[in-house]
């Protein structure tokens, strides 16, 4: 069984977004970039299906810039056997995404796709379950915890009502939580092994594939500023407030 | 695993030193360690460039798209008084403080550039890894270093994603870890590297990156004061950059030998902004950048023998920035290329590393700090004094006084008790000129995983309530510049907590604390501050 897992660069969690001054985005220009997290649970529960025996090959892609390899090459550090870079600059939307991929799983026939659920940077949440719809394959979204039984998958997912538990058959798409695992670490022998391993670099219009954005992005701004909170004297004089001030009752 | 060279720390030293080995000789193994998540995360600094090193290292770093691109095109210093300020003429400052031919820089984008050299020169770099243990070989002399063991956690118990640390061997290890580090402290012990000289002398700077109005901005502009907020005996001063995008690198730099337990070094930066001299240029502006890291101030009287066997301490490891200068850049870049020199001798001709000193003295490295050893010392005698002197020992004398001025205290030995000094009244943060803590660590990006060991550890647990509290009213909830340290009241008594999670490995409170209580260790790889242009 092989495995297909895509990993996306964005801006690290820790890191502070700053918005530009002329609202046509965020500051991204010496900005440490790492791993979508839900990524890295996509990548783990891959490496550990293949551990099992239950997977022969761990194919890792990435879509975006040059320097966008380099979450390939840490997803080749914690265990994946090979990487795709698919070379697209700006932003690539999630249809666009959705739609390399299906060009890449037509090439490459994985039995399954794994991706995290969604990324930080955009928070779209979208590019599993469009990747589901143009293969035509079942889909598991938001897995928490992942089983494998011959050619069905039993997946737990997170809803908002607790646990579902749900079983589709492979081949299939699988869109992580970050629940499903603890990602290892990369350890330095990984690493430097990881350098050797091969990536194959392809340009999204090689494939195909018209990356233009079909959303106009119109203007990108900072929420506004909480106001710090004051002290009322008494409950007659929250209630004026609420009511005057805040407009809220 | 074994290498030529190893290491340890990718600032400007620790890179110098790796592209110079891989120039001498292409074929050596070398491997650089930085416990940052990426080269550059955990730099912090001014910064005005002089390209002394660099010109000599990369002589054609102009066509390599460096991102030192602003030159310094006019200079202030201000003596500050509460509301007041007296601007100092230019042409009375000693020529150490001209910076005519310099670089407004980001020292962290400088690095990540030496890293991308580095690299395409063939050093392996690795960061994310902190070297967190010296290894020894049976004579007593440095072998290697081991990384830090992953994924351990509160209790020191394995998790899931353990990933055991790993042993690296070297002919030579190199450490480099800036301003009081961790292994470098450790070496300076065991080998007695500081014998015979004065207790090493810090200092504590802040800066921050500020987004400010078109009409107050003046590309390549370099402003120092002097004075208030700090009063007649507290050595500091600040500095304002005027980069390009319309930022200042704006920033504050306290000695830590102040005496009174009650200052706040966060708090007197945070002050000084109010100053009108300093309000009217930032007024209207945005603050984007914080951090702050502690540096040396020492000098030539405080630097330790910098060759041991088996290894060198280069760069702000050992302490070789040039106070009066405010530059230490230039001078770790030098002493890092002075350390490959002296690796490749040792390796192809046998000579002993203690080659590295006489290098050193020869250098003009050595020469710039000797003529500047005389100018932190002198401030001893109070600010006043202390220009007085620094006129007639830079200007008449130019750092050539037939008398070497001494420290005679270490940072931690100067606090004095709660008792007999006064509590300092800080205003409180409007929010848009000055800010609190809280706001100001969120700006680093600092983070550590959640469940690992405290790296911030205490040689006696009960120290903090039952002395330092008591006599000094615990002064790490002020020297720490991001909050780490707070004693909380618990069943009506005292805690002392440690928020290590907000640690920005600034080593303040390895170098303040009265007692010496606090050991800085590394933590887990990739953790710290996320710092992007600082």
């Amino acid at each position: 069984m092989k495995i297909l897992v895509a990993v996306k660069r964005v801006i690290d969690y820790n890191v502070q977004i700053r918005v530009k001054e002329d609202g046509t985005g965020i500051v991204t220009e010496n900005v440490k970039m790492s791993t979508n997290p839900p990524d890295d649970n996509a990548i783990e529960e891959a490496v550990k299906i293949k551990e099992t025996g239950k997977a022969t090959e761990v194919v890792a892609i990435t879509i975006g810039e040059e320097k966008a390899q380099e979450t390939v090459r840490k997803a080749l550090a914690v265990g994946a056997d090979r990487g795709i870079h698919v070379k697209a600059e700006g932003i690539v939307e999630p249809l666009v995404v959705a739609k390399i991929l299906q060009k890449i799983v037509d090439k490459e026939k994985p039995d399954l796709v794994f991706m995290g659920k969604q990324a930080i940077d955009d928070d779209c949440n979208q590019t599993g379950q469009m990747l589901a719809a143009l293969l035509n394959w079942p889909q598991a979204t938001f897995a928490s915890k992942i089983g494998i039984k011959d050619k069905v998958l039993e997946v737990v997912r997170e809803v908002d009502e607790g646990l579902e538990t749900i079983e589709v058959v492979i081949p299939a798409i699988v869109t992580c939580d970050l629940r499903l695992n603890e990602p290892r670490y990369a350890s330095l022998p990984n690493i430097m092994k990881a350098k050797k391993k091969p990536i194959e670099q392809l340009n999204a219009s090689d494939l195909g594939v018209d990356t233009k954005s079909r959303i106009e992005q119109i203007k990108v701004e900072e929420p506004p500023k909480r106001k710090s909170g004051i002290k009322v004297a008494n409950v007659a004089e929250l209630v004026q407030k609420l009511k005057n001030e805040a407009k809220v009752i | 695993m074994e290498y030529d060279v190893v290491i340890v720390g990718g600032g400007p030293s620790g890179l110098a030193t790796a592209i110079k080995l891989k120039q001498l000789d292409a074929n050596l193994n070398v491997c650089l360690l930085e416990k940052a998540s990426e080269i550059g995360a955990h730099i912090l600094s001014g910064n005005v460039f002089e390209t002394r090193a660099l010109d000599e290292l990369i002589p054609n770093w102009k066509e390599l798209n460096s991102p030192i691109k602003t030159k310094v095109s006019k200079e202030k210093f201000l003596f500050l008084g509460k509301k007041k300020s007296l601007s100092w003429p230019t042409w009375l400052l000693p020529s150490v403080q001209k910076n005519h031919n310099n670089y407004i820089i980001s020292l962290a984008n400088l690095c990540r550039w030496l890293g991308e050299q580095a690299e395409a020169l063939g050093v392996e770099i690795f960061p994310g890894f902190p070297a967190s243990e010296v290894i020894y070989d049976e004579n007593g002399a440095v072998k290697g270093i081991a990384t830090q063991d992953m994924g351990i956690d509160k209790q020191g118990n394995k998790k899931d994603s353990f990933e055991s640390g790993m042993e690296l061997h070297a002919k030579v290890t190199v450490f480099a870890e800036g301003c009081r580090g961790h292994l470098g402290k450790q070496l300076i012990k065991k080998f007695d590297l500081n014998k015979g000289k004065d207790p090493q002398q810090y200092g504590i700077g802040f800066k921050e990156i500020w987004e400010i109005n078109e009409k107050n901005h003046e590309k390549g502009l370099v402003m120092h004061t002097a004075g208030w907020p700090l009063d007649n005996n507290t050595y500091g001063g600040s500095f304002m950059y005027h980069a390009e995008n319309k930022q200042v690198f704006l920033g504050y730099v306290i000695g830590l030998d102040y005496k009174n337990p009650y200052l706040s070094p966060f708090d007197e930066f945070q002050r000084f902004k109010t100053h009108p001299a300093i309000k009217k240029i930032i007024e209207g502006g945005k603050r984007i950048s914080f951090g702050a890291r502690a540096l040396i101030e020492g000098g030539l009287q405080s630097l330790p023998k910098m060759f041991m066997p088996g290894a060198l301490l280069i760069g702000c490891d050992a302490g070789t920035l040039n106070m009066p200068k405010i530059k230490g850049s230039h001078t770790a870049m030098k002493s890092g290329m002075i350390a490959a020199e002296t690796i490749v001798e040792n390796l192809k001709d046998n000579k002993d590393l203690s080659i590295y000193e006489d290098k050193f003295k020869k250098s003009w490295v050595y020469e710039e700090l000797y003529r500047a050893r005389n100018v932190k010392p002198s401030f001893n005698w109070g600010l006043i004094f202390g220009i007085i002197f620094t006129g007639i020992d830079q200007i008449l004398f130019r750092g050539k006084l037939p008398l070497t001025l001494r420290h005679k205290h270490a940072d931690h030995e100067t606090l004095r008790s709660a008792s007999e000094t006064k509590k300092i009244d800080y205003p409180k943060p409007d929010n848009v000129i000055t800010f609190d803590k809280t706001s100001s660590v969120y700006l680093t990006g600092t983070n550590h995983t959640d469940n690992q060991p405290v790296h911030l550890q205490l040689k006696d647990p009960n120290l903090p309530i039952s002395y330092t509290l008591e006599k000094f009213d615990e002064p790490a909830q002020r020297y720490c510049p991001v909050g780490v340290y707070e004693v909380q009241i618990e069943n009506d008594k005292p805690k002392f907590i440690i928020n290590s999670q907000n640690c920005i490995h600034c080593k303040t409170c390895d170098i303040k604390e009265p007692s010496q209580n606090i050991n800085w260790v590394t933590p887990e790889g990739g953790g710290g501050p996320k710092y992007g242009n600082m």
